[in-house]
């Protein structure tokens, strides 16, 4: 089999007595949109930031395309194709949208060492923030500075600046949260197109998005994975029907 | 057409001032008024310096004063050991700005916030406190330089109007540059790591070498600064590095309005010229000064500049 493009290996991480990761191996398919779901306090976050390298683990490994990536700094990873988007809205507040597209495209197109040329009128760099923003259907926002966005604008605009950095892989943590129904619905149907394109790994408490676009879903419960396949065998589980759903009307009632 | 702007206009009114300053000193005789304007002049160089590091690159240094004295010391020291050659003692100057700038930067990067200040704040007060142990360099009491740089016939430091033209030259160069700087590629990263650190990493960012990098840039900016004060006291002294002095210079910058080109100059004149006019109507004179400056800082979000924007938009 091919070698997988995300592979997380027995990670663990405390925090103090806790165990918030515990023992979590998961691999995610090139291709594959690969969801991570878990009742509040499961340690969701505190995995992502470990696939980020916002924090590290205190043992275990993440490899990234075969390589180590266990102990890379955000910004090595962010390099080597790996993007993210923040459960809590995480924006240059006053830039503008088309300008929080454009350095994330600007990252990743020759040294940022340059003092002397405008960038903003850099075209490749300004053709690259409209194109991410009209993908994610923000291009009319563009020159808004992003203080004055809305939520659901601002939600659609971190998975643009996400997007221009060409990734390999998408960590999106909870891209749902706060949204309204329609927003939900937009998103969805956003996602539906963008992993075509790119494999992702989604992190949400939106049970209906979940089962609507994930190829394979990871239980995660008080740190560990506690199954772990298609979102046909998640929903005949026992072990997370007891553990997560609970009364899970959420789950049987979609599809 | 962009339509009229009062900060715009404001702004062209004084660099007007300041371009025609000597010419109404010559016409009236009075030199007092160039001498405080080449000195504000050159204040205002070090501000815009610590403007770009606070104000667009949200690093809020408590110790910009030291690059006056290094920049100063260079001169004097080099003149007192028979170097008088400005082709010589500027570049030295900046050089030894620059390098540190990036010693200390590389130290104080590694904090953020409330530590950053105290420990730019601490790095100059050391520099105070090494000047004041020169002794062959007057310690305590500072140097005199009784010769200013020679630069070979080019231009004649000892010449007001001539002096005060390179002071304004090399302002206006400064603000040129930072122009430059704040819009490129660089000057987006650096005040994109002031809006959103934690962003700007996770987008692929390697935050402390833009920051660092911008810090030193700033420094040897403010050593320039540092050697023409030196040329226009005739003096260098520790006091220059006196973090009141650090002080004073972050006024300026809040005065006038963080982050915008013109804003350092505009708080430099005004901050002087209060502290010059307040000064002789009573010895008193920071009574009046702290809480004037107080409303200004409380009421006047953005300072003089932010207060003229509001004012154009009415």
């Amino acid at each position: 089999m091919a070698e997988p493009l995300l592979r997380v290996e027995k990670l663990v991480r405390r925090f103090g007595g806790i165990i918030a990761t515990d023992n979590v191996s998961l691999e995610v398919a090139s291709g594959e949109l690969h969801a991570i779901i878990g009742p509040n306090g499961a340690g969701k976050t505190t995995l992502i930031s470990q696939l980020t390298g916002h924090l590290e683990p205190h043992s275990g490994s993440v490899s990234l395309a075969g390589r180590d990536i266990t102990y890379l700094p955000a910004y090595r990873r962010c390099a080597l194709g790996l993007a993210r988007s923040f459960q809590i809205t995480s924006l240059l507040l006053d830039f503008t949208a088309a300008d929080n597209v454009a350095l994330a495209a600007q990252a990743h197109a020759g040294t940022s060492f340059r003092f002397f040329a405008n960038a903003r009128k850099e075209k490749g760099l300004r053709d690259a923030a409209h194109a991410a923003l009209d993908r994610v259907g923000l291009l009319h926002r563009a020159d808004v500075v992003v203080s004055r966005l809305s939520h659901g604008e601002r939600r659609e605009l971190e998975l643009a600046v996400a997007l221009a950095s060409k990734p390999k892989l998408l960590l999106l943590d909870e891209p749902m949260a706060g949204l309204g129904v329609t927003e939900s619905q937009r998103m969805v149907k956003l996602l539906q197109e963008l992993r075509k394109e790119v494999s992702i790994v989604l992190v949400e408490h939106d049970m209906p998005a979940v089962f609507a676009l994930a190829d394979r879903i990871s239980v995660l419960v008080y740190g560990r994975v506690i199954a772990s396949g298609d979102p046909a065998a998640i929903r005949q589980n026992e072990d997370v029907k007891r553990a997560y759903l609970g009364d899970q009307h959420v789950v049987t009632h979609h599809g | 057409m962009k339509a009229f702007s009062v900060s715009k206009a404001v702004t062209a009114l004084m660099l007007a001032g300041l371009v025609l300053l000597p010419l109404y000193s010559h016409l009236t005789g009075n030199i007092f008024i160039l001498t405080l304007f080449t000195r504000i002049i050159i204040l205002a160089l070090a501000a815009a310096s610590l403007n770009l590091i606070m104000g667009f690159g949200g690093m809020m240094s408590f110790g910009h004063a030291a690059y006056l004295g290094i920049g100063g010391y260079a001169v004097g020291m080099l003149a007192q050991e028979g170097v008088g050659s400005g082709f010589i003692q500027f570049p030295v100057a900046l050089a030894a700005s620059a390098t540190y700038a990036l010693v200390i930067g590389a130290l104080s990067l590694r904090t953020r916030g409330v530590y950053f200040i105290m420990i730019t704040l601490a790095f100059a007060q050391m520099a105070y406190y090494v000047a004041s142990g020169l002794a062959r360099y007057g310690g305590d009491d500072g140097l005199t330089v009784y010769k200013r740089s020679d630069f070979s016939g080019l231009i004649n430091l000892g010449d007001r109007m001539q002096f005060y033209y390179l002071c304004l030259a090399c302002l206006l160069g400064v603000i040129f540059l930072i122009w430059r700087i704040v819009n490129s590629r660089f000057g987006l990263v650096v005040q994109g790591l002031r809006s959103n650190e934690q962003r700007m990493q996770a987008i692929g960012f390697a935050a402390k070498r833009y920051q660092l990098v911008c810090f030193v840039i700033s420094g040897t900016m403010c050593g320039l600064a540092g050697a023409l004060l030196a040329n226009n006291t005739d003096f260098v002294s520790p006091a220059v590095m006196y973090w009141t002095r650090s002080g004073d210079l972050m006024v300026m910058v809040i005065l006038g309005g963080m982050g915008t080109l013109f804003g350092p100059i505009m708080g430099a004149v005004v901050f002087l010229l209060l502290e010059e006019f307040l000064s002789q109507i009573t010895e008193y004179w920071a009574l009046i000064m702290g809480p004037l400056l107080l409303l200004i800082v409380l009421f006047g979000r953005g300072g003089i500049m932010g207060a003229l924007g509001r004012a154009g938009r009415g």
